[in-house]
């Protein structure tokens, strides 16, 4: 009866050897293709460090006209442009500024990242069944995998920080934009599809014409999460040498310092409040000829 | 502008719906399996069932049925959005099957336009986006799709709108805009798939007007889908009638009401007015005699060719064709009997007996 006494489970020694046998295989890996990897992210890097200095070596108030004349064009509401400034205004009394800046960089490179990936992948799980199989298990994997598994894999590889920080926040943030590009494209009318056909349409003209700008507030929601995703993984991020926001918050778990833990927390909150306001503003703008009314 | 050369011949074609309807199309075609069985045994839906209808050149071809008797499935057949399972398709000469995808794109943007039933404009476009989709489609210049667009929407009488967004129309407007999209196009052929099924009595009426006064100016070679006989009359020069996938009936629309081929014709028939379809042409007999005191076009309806007759106290007249030219001679006592019968009809076949023989 010692089967039902407690879980057949695989040989000790045979379990220890597979995992050093995958460990030693990575490791193996890593030394082999490490500088082959990090060349390949050299760009991304030079852009994120682009970003970063811009952000927080131009004078502070230009910063503040172009993020509030950005928030305008979006959003077109001076109310939130009023919110915007006044939150962005606290951030730096109390001595924020350079490191919001930085994590301004950071979500502004993931969520360029997040958009120029998942778009197109969000149109290949649209268009083939088979593409979308394949994407559904893993956009589960990269959502519900605790970030710090595979933080290891990406550190074993890039080492410590800003490249596999913003990949790190890339895998987390992207799956939003790739699921609602899909769900957008699919939800488009089949009667304006059949229209597009019956003139001729190739399937990039459908593409472009119909199902893209039908799809473009289903696809808007799709960014707005992704923002909120990217911001939600600043903290994670920073374990690994990101600076920004996330650092401050990190040294006051470890010292158990409220305020400061406090502070930088509602920082986060701000600039949170700020993009999701003003993209969903844009979405809604977007979509104007929705709610017009009838003659 | 010239009439439109472009005929469509559709011969024996097949059409069953299901996971392998190739497999099954023998046993329907040769086999003469029906609709029933076909779903029974095989779980497959037979479609349209060795449909073959010849649709002249630059004129109206309406086809009639209730919903489900494969009238949108056999519109569908000749812009190939829809495969036959088996059967031909020429227009103007070119077998729309044998067309490869490239081909049968091109031959969508130039030589089959399409009008739908819920519109199916693109909401996020104006009007004058929505008019310019086909020409954008066909890679014309911006400024000639323009161009083009402006004048037809100006045609179907829209001028003003040109800016609005389709969700700020009302229906009757919305089909404007899908009759000058396709209109945009110039292709030889204008499928109309229930059109007008959408709208007001009133707005259908207008719309049949505007369709036909069109009509009168392109010569196209227009398929008309409907389920409303009146509109059927109306507008077709020819009218076939569909059920459960077959062709049930073709004729001028006089032939349809006057001598229907099945009692489901019949069903559709009995609530016509035979005094406004029916014309005098459809009476006229070879002349004989010295010629008669009255005469009248070939184009009147019944209903006034009796009451001028009644007026003129006259027994008969002479009907003459557009020229003037006298075609034949009509009598008041067939005219009266042809009105009767119609009243007549409708009150034998509500006797039993009458419907379980159909």
């Amino acid at each position: 009866m010692s089967f039902f006494d407690g879980f057949p489970v695989m040989d000790a020694d045979t379990l220890t050897a597979l995992k050093k046998a995958i460990d030693g295989g990575f490791r193996a890996f890593t030394r082999e293709f490490g500088a082959t990897v990090e060349d390949f992210f050299l760009p991304l890097r030079s852009f994120l460090i682009f970003v970063e200095r811009l952000l927080v070596t131009t004078p502070w108030p230009v910063v503040l006209v172009v993020i509030a004349g950005l928030v305008y064009l979006a959003s077109r509401s001076w109310r939130l442009v009023a919110g915007a400034v006044v939150a962005l205004l606290a951030i730096g009394y109390f001595g924020m500024w350079e490191d919001t800046m930085r994590t301004l960089a950071m979500i502004v490179v993931a969520t360029l990242m997040s958009v120029a990936i998942g778009i197109p992948l969000g149109i290949l799980m649209a268009w083939s069944a088979k593409a979308r199989a394949v994407m559904l298990p893993v956009l589960d994997v990269m959502q519900t995998m605790p970030s710090f598994v595979y933080l290891i894999p990406v550190v074993m590889l890039l080492g410590i920080g800003k490249v596999p920080g913003l990949i790190a926040v890339v895998i987390y943030a992207a799956p939003p934009i790739i699921r609602l590009t899909n769900l957008g494209i699919r939800l488009v009318d089949k009667d304006v599809l059949e229209a597009a056909d019956a003139f001729g349409a190739s399937t990039w003209q459908k593409l472009g014409k119909v199902q893209l700008p039908l799809a473009l507030p289903t696809i808007m929601a799709g960014i707005n999460q992704t923002i909120m995703a990217a911001l939600s993984m600043v903290v994670v991020a920073s374990m690994i040498g990101v600076q920004g926001l996330g650092q401050p918050v990190l040294k006051a778990i470890a010292n158990q310092y409220f305020t400061l833990g406090v502070f930088n927390g509602f920082a986060i909150v701000g600039i949170a409040i700020i993009f999701d306001r003003t993209s969903q503003a844009f979405g809604r703008r977007l979509q104007k000829h929705r709610e017009a009314e009838h003659a | 502008m010239p009439e439109s050369q472009t005929s469509i011949e559709i011969r024996n074609v097949y059409k069953l719906f299901g996971p392998h309807p190739e497999r099954y199309v023998g046993a329907v075609r040769d086999g003469g399996m029906n609709k029933a069985e076909l779903l029974d045994k095989h779980n497959h839906v037979l479609g349209l069932s060795n449909v073959s209808l010849d649709i002249e050149a630059g004129h109206i071809q309406v086809i009639m049925g209730l919903s489900g008797s494969g009238k949108s499935t056999l519109i569908r057949h000749i812009n190939r959005l829809i495969e036959p399972t088996a059967g031909e398709v020429i227009v103007g000469g070119t077998d729309v099957r044998a067309l490869k995808p490239r081909e049968l794109r091109d031959f969508r943007r130039t030589s089959a336009a399409m009008v739908f039933q819920k519109f199916a404009l693109l909401p996020h476009r104006t009007v004058l986006g929505n008019v310019v989709f086909g020409l954008e489609i066909r890679g014309l210049p911006r400024d000639a799709q323009l161009e083009r667009a402006r004048q037809w929407i100006d045609r179907v009488g829209l001028t003003c709108f040109e800016d609005k967004y389709p969700s700020q129309l009302s229906g009757g407007m919305q089909q404007r805009v899908g009759l000058a999209r396709a209109l945009a196009n110039d292709a030889p052929i204008l499928l109309m798939d229930e059109a007008f099924s959408a709208l007001d009595p009133l707005i259908r009426v207008d719309m049949q007007t505007i369709l036909l006064d069109l009509q009168a100016e392109v010569r196209k070679t227009v398929v008309f889908i409907t389920h409303d006989l009146d509109e059927a009359l109306r507008i077709g020069d020819r009218v076939a009638i569909m059920q459960d996938g077959e062709l049930v009936q073709q004729g001028r629309p006089e032939e349809i009401v006057l001598s229907p081929a099945t009692s489901y014709v019949e069903d559709f028939v009995r609530q016509v007015n035979r005094g406004r379809v029916v014309k005098v042409a459809a009476l006229a007999r070879p002349l004989a005699g010295p010629p008669a005191a009255l005469r009248m076009p070939s184009a009147l309806s019944l209903a006034d060719a009796a009451l001028r007759l009644v007026e003129a106290r006259l027994s008969f007249a002479d009907v003459t064709d557009g020229k003037g030219a006298v075609v034949g001679r009509v009598h008041l006592d067939e005219v009266v009997r042809t009105l009767a019968r119609s009243a007549g009809e409708a009150e034998a076949s509500d006797d039993p007996p009458a419907r379980l023989a159909g």
